[in-house]
Order: structure tokens, then sequence, then C-alpha cells
């Protein structure tokens, strides 16, 4: 007996983009965490979502250049599909009430042309780094700024990479022992922990990585030193 | 009234900074949807509740998401969790002098009234240890004080808890909903009264209402030649057995109602929904279907409210009906259709852990499996042979799994996977090479049946284990060498076999950690030397094999046991005679020890036992001592219809 094809999913006939922020605790969430708590709020929610056809359909959704772990964010971006025609300002209130407090449904809009990745050119990110006084934290921005080249190493899945972090800095401030960082995203995406370990290639004395805390704050289309918003 | 007890103050400051140098720091974080965090100071009574292993695996558990719902329903009552800590976070907050937390509140362990472990394994014991340690407890009983919690087992294991009795100070047997309950009203009283007597008292009140088995109140005594002479109660009032708790009308405790939601990924994914308890099938090496009898089903009407009330609460598409044997449920058929039906046309997905070799499974199977995904089917024969079957009294002829297959295979399944046992009592090689006739016999009538060569037979095979309150719980454990010896037979005779070798796999563990898994089931008092020098000598995570050292175990049983003129051959494959006291006698699962001795002779004489659901009661003796009965239906009901709310 020929094995039956799983019946045609529903098309999609809306398409929602989405900012959501990762507060707190959350930040400790992954990738995949966020995704699958992020799915299961879709049901408990009820949003008529799209389904992928096939013999395991799974809900449309797209991902942008998610945070890292342990990294918070007042902006994240995902873009879903529903076969329903849906008030997005229901669907945001739904899913945040869905979704544990700390991942907050922030905005949702009806998508605009093109990619969602594609608007997501550059992040701002507020990097708190702890054990450093601020005249060597200035030190090392001013010195961090002169070089044309940091290189950096991180451990990644096919193994310790070296990269250059400076290239894609756009301006990195301090204020108040507060990194104030605009960074244009590329291959590798440059973080702030690689940031910092940099600054601590050019001026020893500013701790590892490990010790800083970061927040994206915004992220959007880089244009002339500046993030426009890529839901508008 | 009792003086209003002070929260102690949240560890998750502290925790904070090392959860950034950590694998998977989600796991530690708590706050998941359905989660509580209760106000301490309004509580009374305050449970932590384990499971001793890594997150992904404990908070999947049943058991523990029932209880923490039950006692979180009641406002005078706090429950929190608590998991296993993975050496990397464990290791700073050992350097930082941070301990065992819960991760509702992350409050500390040490704080709570219990520490409730549930054990389904005993390899979570060392990992008891490690958690006791890291919450700054004394890691003996005998040397804790009012300002720890009492630490309590139960779970499957908990039936013989004799080698952790040094380090709980209770066990609780059976069912835990009602009990968990009594518990927490007995510490209730207690410290009402402003705890009279201190913590000794309250273990007295705890032994003498029988609600658990407090070991050190019973004193074991030892023949010259290592056997156990008598174990007797050392304080007036305590009983000199201790019974099982069961619960009765499952529809009257319909939980979990709103399990937690886990952002970390966990093992299971799913909704679960017990549709009965207990099982007479009468296997004769399953402790789960000893332990827990009577059959008490739970009514079609309550797993539908279940199930759609916990897809809600929880936004998981996958259900699972869970029990020991899910088919058998009086009303499976109706439950299956009607749950599809109501479900029809949305993602949600039911599964049935369904192992049981009939062509009724088959037919489930294809209900279940409407959406057209049908990959697998698992089922288990346990044993090779038929001989080896009727000694197990595993009722199914190898013609019955071959007219299942073949309609398996005729309703557009592909692949097969069987379980089995090796090691059986009076096993021999042939046994077990049958299990490669078997699945060549297998192969042959799917390509038959399907008339594609697309066809794939996988073999699973464990190694067995006797285990306390079975027939076998006298038989002798078949040595690491025994079984590593048989199954290299086995894999050689399906390599050899060229029209169907390929299409079967084969997969199985070496038989090392059976024998300390062994060691541990049917262990008595001087065991609790072994784990705690194995704890000591870095021993934790014994369900993993990258952290289970078989060698580290015989090295420290060779240490700890010295003198005691019993070794880990002694406890494991050596069999025992019909007078001689098991560690566990004492401990009443209801089973009448001469009908299980019966049953363990029956088995060697191959004679076979039918389930007293269907035939005549045969005198295993758990209805009368315990009071209960057999609850199953048909009810006759039906699902009320539920308009779906999804669309997809």
């Amino acid at each position: 007996m020929a094995r039956q094809q799983p019946a045609q999913q529903a098309p999609p006939v809306q398409r929602l983009r989405i900012r959501y922020a990762k507060r707190g605790r959350l930040r400790f969430a992954s990738h995949r965490d966020f995704a699958r708590a992020f799915e299961r709020a879709l049901r408990r929610a009820g949003v008529p979502m799209a389904y992928s056809s096939g013999f395991s359909p799974h809900p449309r959704i797209s991902y942008a250049n998610a945070a890292p772990t342990g990294a918070a964010s007042e902006a994240e971006y995902l873009e879903i599909a529903l076969v329903r025609e849906c008030d997005p300002a229901a669907v945001r209130d739904a899913l945040d009430a869905s979704l544990p407090a700390g991942l907050d449904v922030l905005d949702a809009v009806p998508a605009r042309a093109g990619a969602l990745a594609d608007r997501l050119t550059g992040s701002r990110w507020r990097i708190e780094v702890s054990g450093v006084d601020e005249e060597t934290l200035r030190d090392a921005v001013t010195a961090f700024l002169a070089a044309d080249e940091v290189a950096v190493e991180r451990m990644m899945k096919s193994g310790l990479r070296r990269f250059d972090a400076r290239g894609p800095v756009v301006a990195l401030e301090v204020r108040d022992g507060v990194l104030d960082l605009l960074v244009e995203h590329g291959t590798p995406l440059v973080r702030p922990d690689d940031v910092v370990q940099a600054l601590g290639r050019v001026r020893p004395g500013v701790p590892e990585g490990l010790s800083a805390r970061a927040t994206r704050l915004r992220q959007g289309t880089l244009r002339d030193g500046e993030l426009a918003d890529p839901l508008a | 009234m009792t003086v209003v007890e002070l929260a102690p103050a949240s560890l998750f400051d502290r925790l904070e900074p090392l959860l950034a140098r950590v694998n998977k720091p989600i796991q530690y974080i708590g706050g998941e949807v359905n989660s509580v965090v209760k106000d301490w100071e309004r509580t009374e009574v305050r449970w932590a509740l384990m499971y001793p292993d890594a997150y992904e695996v404990g908070q999947p558990n049943q058991g523990i998401a029932i209880l923490y719902e039950i006692l979180n329903e009641r406002d005078w009552i706090c429950a929190e969790r608590t998991f296993s800590i993975w050496p990397d976070l464990e290791a700073l907050m050992r350097e930082e002098g941070i301990g065992q937390f819960t991760l509702d509140a992350h409050r500390p362990v040490r704080a709570f009234d219990v520490l409730g472990v549930s054990f389904s394994t005993e390899l979570g014991y060392t990992n008891l240890l490690n958690a006791i340690d890291l919450a700054g407890m004394p890691l003996h009983a005998a040397d804790r004080t009012a300002a720890d919690p009492i630490v309590l087992a139960g779970g499957h294991a908990a039936f013989n808890p004799e080698p952790i009795a040094d380090f709980i100070d209770g066990a609780i047997l059976g069912d835990g909903e009602v009990a968990s309950l009594q518990v927490s009203e007995l510490i209730r009283s207690w410290k009402r009264e402003g705890r009279p007597g201190g913590r000794d008292e309250l273990l007295v009140r705890l032994a003498t209402s029988g609600v658990a088995y407090v070991p050190r109140f019973y004193d074991v005594g030892y023949l010259p030649d290592g056997r156990i002479a008598e174990v007797v109660p050392n304080r007036p009032g305590v009983p000199s057995r201790v019974h099982k708790h069961t619960l009765m009308d499952l529809d009257d405790w319909p939980y979990p109602k709103a399990p937690l939601v886990p952002v970390a990924e966990t093992v299971h994914e799913r909704y679960s929904v017990e549709v009965f308890r207990g099982c007479t099938r009468g296997c004769r090496f399953c402790q789960a279907g000893m332990i827990t009898r009577p059959v008490r089903e739970r009514g079609i009407t309550t797993i539908g409210t279940m199930v759609e009330g916990g897809l809600r609460a929880t936004g998981l598409e996958e259900v699972g009906l869970l029990s020991l044997s899910s088919a058998d449920h009086s009303e499976i058929a109706e439950i299956t259709t009607q749950l599809a039906d109501r479900y029809e046309g949305t993602n949600v997905s039911l599964s049935l852990p369904s192992t049981r070799v009939d062509a009724f499974n088959i037919d489930l199977a294809n209900e279940l499996s409407r959406n057209g995904r049908r990959s697998g089917l698992t089922f288990a024969p346990e044993g090779g042979s038929e001989r080896m079957r009727r000694v197990i009294n595993k009722m199914v002829t190898e013609d019955d799994l071959i007219r299942t297959v073949a309609a398996a295979f005729a309703s557009g399944w592909r692949q097969v996977k069987l379980y089995f046992m090796c090691g059986l009592p009076t096993e021999t090689d042939e046994d077990v090479l049958a299990i490669a006739d078997l699945a060549a016999r297998v192969i042959e009538t799917g390509r038959e049946v399907s008339g594609t060569r697309d066809i794939r037979c996988t073999v699973s095979i464990g190694g067995f284990v006797p285990k306390p309150h079975t027939p076998f719980q006298w038989a002798a454990q078949a040595s690491a060498e025994t079984i590593d010896d048989r199954l290299g037979k086995l894999r050689d005779r399906i390599r050899a076999d060229r029209r169907h070798g390929r299409a079967i796999g084969m997969r199985y563990h070496d038989g090392k950690p059976g024998i300390v898994e062994g060691l541990l089931s049917r262990g008595d008092r001087r065991v609790g030397r072994v784990i705690e020098a194995v704890w000591r000598a870095g021993g934790i995570f014994d369900g993993w094999s990258e952290h289970f050292s078989y060698e580290r175990w015989a090295a420290c049983a060779a240490e700890a046991l010295a003198g005691t003129g019993v070794d880990v051959d002694w406890y494991t494959t050596r069999e025992r005679d019909g007078d001689e006291v098991l560690p566990w006698d004492h401990l009443d699962a209801g089973l009448d020890r001469d009908w299980l001795w019966e049953d363990w002779q029956d088995s060697v004489g191959e004679v076979e036992v039918d389930d007293c659901r269907w035939t005549p009661c045969y005198d295993c003796g758990v209805c009368p001592t315990m009071g209960t009965e057999t609850q199953i239906g048909p009810t006759g009901q039906s699902l009320l219809p539920i308009v779906a709310v999804r669309q997809g």
C-alpha cells in the first residue's frame, strides 16, 4: 500500500513582524529555548498559524539574528505567517500574555516589502563591565578605536575561530562606566563579549568578557551612523 | 500557633554571575509558565520536591508534577522544585559557598521542612547524596538537627530503600497524592504544638501513623553467613510492617492539570495523562506491575477533560496516554477514536506507549496516526523464545507476533522495533539466539505483505535486573560476562544472516551497569557504605554513561564491604532460598510472599498465569491486604464534543 501523502496546509494570508524583549533571568534562554517557548505560546494564545506542509508540519516562523545566550535584549525580531487576518495589536497582547514574564512581546505590525533580515544590519548595545575602573575602560576604548584591526577568538561550533572585532564597530563610547556600542552585522557577527575581549587585548587590565552584562537596545537598518526602525 | 518563620533570602543574585559561565543556564532559572512562587511566611509546611537527575530528565517526571500541584493547591503548603546540578555549576557554587537551591524562588533547600526525592531508578542514589551535601546538610540522617529538612524518598525504588537507609529520614511506599498531604498535616500539627520532642518526635509520628517507613526505628540483625537474621522495630508503637499507599478513584485526582511548561529542552515534551494505574498482566520481571496493583482506570470523561484542559494550559501539541499497558484500558478504542475526532484538522498528535503484541494495537496505532505519519511501531515480546516467554509470563506466541506485524506492514508501517531482555532466569544461549530468528521472520513477513524490501526491524535488548517484590526477587542475576557473551553470539548470528541481517538493527549495552543496578536494587543497609564511598570518590549522575564508572563502583564495593563476608556477587548473582529474610520483607506492597514464591516456582516450571481482570482471582494478596479492588470500565460514556478553537 502506498504511503498516503498528508493534506496540504492552508496558505498564509497575513504576515506579522514582531519585536520582543528578553529581560532579566530569561536572558539565559538560548535561541532554541526561545523558539520552543514561542511556538507553545502561539498555541496557548490561539494564534491561527500557517503551517508548512509535509509529514511533520511546523508553524511558519522566520527568526532573524537572535541575541546570544546570556545577553538581554529590547530589540529581537521575528516574522510569523497566519491563515486568517488578525488584529496585530490583539496578537501582540495575546502572545505577551502567553509567554513567561521576561519574554515580552512589544510590537506586532503587518510585514512590509523586503525580507526582515535585510532590515537588520546593525545593533546598539549597552554593556556593563564589572571589575574595571572607568579610566582604564576609557583608555581601552581610545586604543581600540585608534586601531585598524583587533583580533579576538571565540569558540564556535566549527572550533576556535579568530577574527577582527574592530572593523564592524561603528561607534563605541563610555558613559558612567557603561559601554555604548554601535556595531554593524557581518560574518562572523561581532558580539558584545567579542568587543570586551578586544578591549582587554588593546589595554590589559580589562577583564575577559565573562564579567560583562550586555543588553541590545536597538536593532535596525544601519544608515549614516543611525539605526532605522526595521518595522517602519 | 506557630511562630512566623522568616523567608530565607533568595540565592538568585549570587547565582546570576555564575550562570553566565555554565552550560545551558536556562535550566536553573525557574519562572516557567504554571510555576508557583508562594509567600513563605504565609505557609506552614514547605516541601522541596526533587528528582535526582538533571532538569531535562527530572522536570517531565509525572510524580513530581502531580505532587507539585496537589501540595500547592493548599494555601498553607508551599512546594518548590530542585534538580541535580551539573558539575560545572556545582564547582562554582561550592567555590562561592552557595547551597542546593529550588528553582521556583531560589531558596536554599536546607530552609525547607521536607526534601522529598522521587526515585524511579536506583542510579539516582549518588545524586541524592550530592544534593544533601550541597544543601549543607549532614549526609547521615542520624547527624541531622532541627535546622535540617527531613529527607523522604518516594517512587518505585522506595519499595526497598535499605541501601539509602542511612541517608534518608523516611520512605513513602506507593501512591503519593494522599500520603503527601498526610505528611504535611502531621508536620503542621507538630509545628503548631511548638515542635514537641524535636525532630525525633516528628519522625516517631510519621512512623507510628503508618504514613512513612522510618529506617532508624528498625534494627537489622545479621547471621554469621551474612544473611539477614531479622528486622525488628526498636521503638514502641512503630509497626512491624509498613504498608504501601493506594489511591482509589483516579477520577477524584485529575492531576497534573496544568503542568509546568519548560523553556529549556527536556526529554519529553508532551502533556501526559495516566489512563490507568497498576497492571495485572503478571509479567514476572516487572516490578512496576507487581507493586502498583490493583488496576484502577481513569474514566473516559475525566481523560477527555484533562486532555483539553492540559493542552490549553500548556500549549503543548502532543498528548501521551500513559500507563503500564495503555491498550488494556477497557475503553481505549473509544478514547483514542474520540480524541482523534476531536483534534482532527489540528496539529495535536496522540501517542500511546503501546508495547503489547496484539493486532488490536495496530488499529489503535492507525487511529493515532491519521495524519499519515507511519514511521515505526514498538512491541515488547521481552523473551526471544516461546519457552522464555512462558518463564516470564509474557503471554504472547511467535504466531501472535507475526500476525501483529503482518497487520502493521499491511497498514503502511515500515519499521518495527522489538524490546527484549537478556539474562532472564533459566535462560540459555538458544533463548537469546531465538531473537535473531524472530527478527528474520518479521523481516520476511514484512517483505511479503508490503511487497517492498524497504522493511526494518530493530531489536533493542536490555540486561535483566531482578527486583524486590517480584517473583524473581529470589533469582540469580546473570553475570555481566554471561550477558556480554550471549549478546556477542546474537550479534554474530544476525550478521551471518545474509538474507535479513542488513535489515535488522541491534541495540544493546554491556552488562556492567546492570550489575550495579542489581546491587542497589536488592541491596541491604550495608550497601549504603558502597554508595557513600562511590560518591566520595566523585561518582554522580550514574544514569549517564559519560559519568558512570563500573570500575569505581567495583573498587569502592570491594573496599566498603571488606570484612562483612558479603560482596557484589553475593548481592547479585546469588540465588536466594525461600526462607531467607529479604531486606524488604518488612515493607508491604500487598503481595503475599507465598504467592510470589509459588509464582517463582511456576516460572521455572514454565506455567503461565492469566490476568485477573478477565479470569478469576489467583490470590496475589493485594486486594484483601490493602482493602482495594480492581476498578475498570467500561463506563459507556462519551467525550463531550468540544469545538476546536485552533485552526491550522
